[in-house]
């Protein structure tokens, strides 16, 4: 109920920002008879009646998880973003070890069994993609080894 | 005549060593992504399609292998659901009814053998219909102009949206964020960044890879998580493996009504294998009536739905080939790998790059004999793969994305919008909101906005002009009932449980 009334107000205050931004398009001189506005305003108002039907009409909840595996998926979020970051001037082996490694501990648990997990998935995709698939990938930190 | 000259061209690519060395690798590695739980057609396309584009294979090579990873995904699906109860992707959801109860009767095997021979007749008479039917729709779309393509787009989002959700507004939302994300980005015609926030990186639109893999590939290491990847410890034992000629010989008729079913509803646009899996099992359910036991693991149970699915993952290429519009899911995944290599998919991709269709046809009779070899005899080996733990496989997966659309870019840009997109994924299933017509909005809203302002500038902005062929009444009218019927048709259509131990 709470779930899907939440989500369809959500819409519907993202589909208008998304109406007011596409009134703002700019045209050009040379432009045809529908122009560059009308069809992402069509989709926004499609959007916004659709979301009604959900704040009055919504279906019964899912199974939410519990606080601390919310907590678990903030984290997985937060070590992929870190991760992305990291790519570049890290190299592949170090952040992808790290990131699979904590991965694989929120999926299970097990701290020595994920270590060596990520480690594992790190130099084995290192392998195959950079030696059997021939990818440019950096290993190192391009600082270390200039 | 003219299609055995077509035909020869195909095989006479499709024979070389390296296609198929290709079609060899692809069936392999389908039929492990179908299989692991959690890896479906998919996401497991999705993920591969960047790589194949950064390994720089020609435009029949990668078709060549992604189509062959695609068939074989569609027969991996069926271990997992039949050994773990799981479905390893939603079409093999079906064959879980009665796959799962006659393995735990001590059936494995025989369960595995009949769906694999399934899977084969269904996968090559839709590929044999693949065949026949393609070069006469792409006939007919040739009569398409701009509106009969908006109306077909339409038409696409519609049957989509009314079987992929049990709630009509979830899916229209669905469809209108994937469309609203498709507008970010310079306009074609007016040549004026829109919607982009003033943002450079998005002045080139989003790439839809990057979506998709975020929300097939991210999504699921979320779903992984939050279940700590319970569920996947096999129920059951494969002790040896036989052939059980009398089930097979008892099913032939349900394998062929049911590869027709499949075939049709995979033609649909928008509609797509589940929808095939799904009515082959209804509809021999009720045909065999109360007697046949269906839901308590006999034959025929496991038969409809694997012959109908694959059937369908056939049909389903009709549509995405000659009009551009994808049957399914995992279609609209490859029609971003036909339009990531530069093959616009349509009429006249049958009369001006012959060679990729029927050399792409011919693969997929060649994959076919392939998977039946590797289903049948071999498919201890993709038993053994099921074991592989979640804690080591998810994380591989994720990395595997990563790899793929950094190589892909080399921006950390995309790597971020990946996540956001793996966000999104996880809320929207967790809400039941289907994801597919997100893909399918990004994918072809640039093409539906095109059609439509296109049609206006030949009317000169009358409206009455997108109604205006027969052709395009048709679509329209089957658009609207292909969204509406199905909120009336709850009660019949609704999807079966699965089977609980």
């Amino acid at each position: 109920m709470a779930g899907d009334r939440i989500f369809g107000l959500i819409v519907a205050v993202l589909a208008l920002t998304y109406i007011a931004s596409a009134k703002q398009i700019q045209t050009s001189f040379l432009s045809d008879p529908v122009g560059p506005r009308a069809f992402p305003m069509i989709i926004g108002a499609i959007g916004a009646l659709s979301s009604m039907f959900l704040v009055f009409r919504p279906d019964p909840d899912p199974e939410w998880p519990a606080l601390r595996t919310f907590g678990a998926l903030a984290i997985a979020v937060l070590v992929l973003v870190l991760y992305a970051y990291a790519l570049k001037p890290l190299g592949f082996l170090l952040p992808t070890a790290i990131a699979a490694a904590l991965l694989s501990y929120q999926i299970s648990p097990r701290p020595r069994y994920a270590a060596i997990a990520g480690v594992c998935l790190s130099g084995g995709l290192f392998v195959i993609f950079k030696f059997a698939l021939g990818l440019g990938l950096v290993p190192f930190p391009a600082a270390l080894f200039g | 005549m003219e299609l055995l000259a077509n035909l020869s061209l195909g095989f006479s690519i499709a024979l070389s060593p390296y296609t198929l060395m290709l079609a060899v690798v692809g069936c392999f590695l389908g039929t492990i992504i179908g299989s692991l739980p959690g890896l479906g057609p998919s996401n497991g396309v999705a993920i591969l399609i960047p790589l194949s584009f950064t390994l720089g294979f020609d435009a029949t090579s990668a078709l060549v292998l992604m189509t062959s990873v695609y068939y074989g995904a569609m027969y991996g699906g069926r271990i997992s659901s039949i050994l773990l109860n799981i479905p390893g992707d939603e079409p093999a959801l079906m064959t879980t009814l009665d796959g799962y109860p006659m393995a735990k009767a001590g059936r494995a095997g025989d369960a595995l053998v009949i769906s694999g021979i399934a899977s084969f007749v269904g996968a090559f008479l839709a590929t044999i219909g693949l065949m026949l039917l393609a070069p006469l729709l792409a006939r007919v779309a040739y009569l398409f102009g701009p509106a009969e393509y908006f109306a077909l787009y339409l038409l696409a989002f519609c049957t989509l949206g009314g079987m992929a959700s049990n709630n009509q507004a979830k899916s229209a939302i669905a469809s209108c964020i994937g469309l609203a994300i498709a507008m970010i980005g310079v306009d074609n015609t007016s040549g004026m960044p829109r919607l982009t926030g003033g943002n450079l990186h998005l002045y080139d639109g989003v790439d839809f890879l990057v979506a998709i893999v975020g929300l097939f590939a991210v999504a699921e290491v979320f779903f992984f998580i939050e279940s700590h990847g319970k569920e996947s410890s096999i129920g059951v034992k494969l002790e040896k493996v036989s052939i059980p000629w009398k089930d097979i010989f008892d099913t032939r008729w349900t394998m062929l009504r049911c590869s027709g079913i499949g075939f049709i509803a995979g033609i649909l646009p928008g509609a797509g294998a589940s929808l095939g899996s799904f009515l082959a099992y209804m509809s021999e359910k009720s045909l065999a009536g109360k007697k046949g036991g269906f839901g308590t693991g006999v034959a025929k149970g496991i038969a409809a739905p694997e012959a109908g699915n694959n059937a369908a993952a056939g049909g389903a290429l009709v549509p995405m080939l000659t009009l551009g519009v994808p049957g399914s899911g995992t279609t609209a995944v490859l029609l971003a790998l036909l339009v990531t290599l530069n093959i616009t998919p349509g009429p006249t991709l049958f009369t001006e790059r012959p060679e990729v269709v029927w050399g792409l046809i011919a693969a997929l009779l060649i994959a076919n004999f392939v998977l039946l070899l590797m289903n049948v005899p071999m498919v201890k080996v993709f038993v053994r793969v099921l074991q592989v733990p979640p804690a080591i496989l998810l994380p591989g997966v994720t990395m595997i994305s990563f790899i793929g659309i950094y190589s892909l870019s080399g921006s950390y840009f995309d790597l971020l919008l990946m996540i956001g997109f793996g966000v999104l994924g996880y809320v929207l299933r967790k809400l039941d909101v289907p994801t597919v017509p997100v893909i399918l909005g990004i994918l072809l809203g640039g093409n539906m906005e095109d059609a439509l302002r296109r049609a206006m500038v030949i009317s000169d902005g009358d409206a009455t002009y997108l109604f205006s062929s027969s052709i395009a009444i048709l679509l329209w009218v089957t658009a609207v009932l292909g969204f509406v019927a199905p909120m009336f048709m709850r009660g019949i259509l609704k999807k079966p449980q699965r089977v609980t131990d």
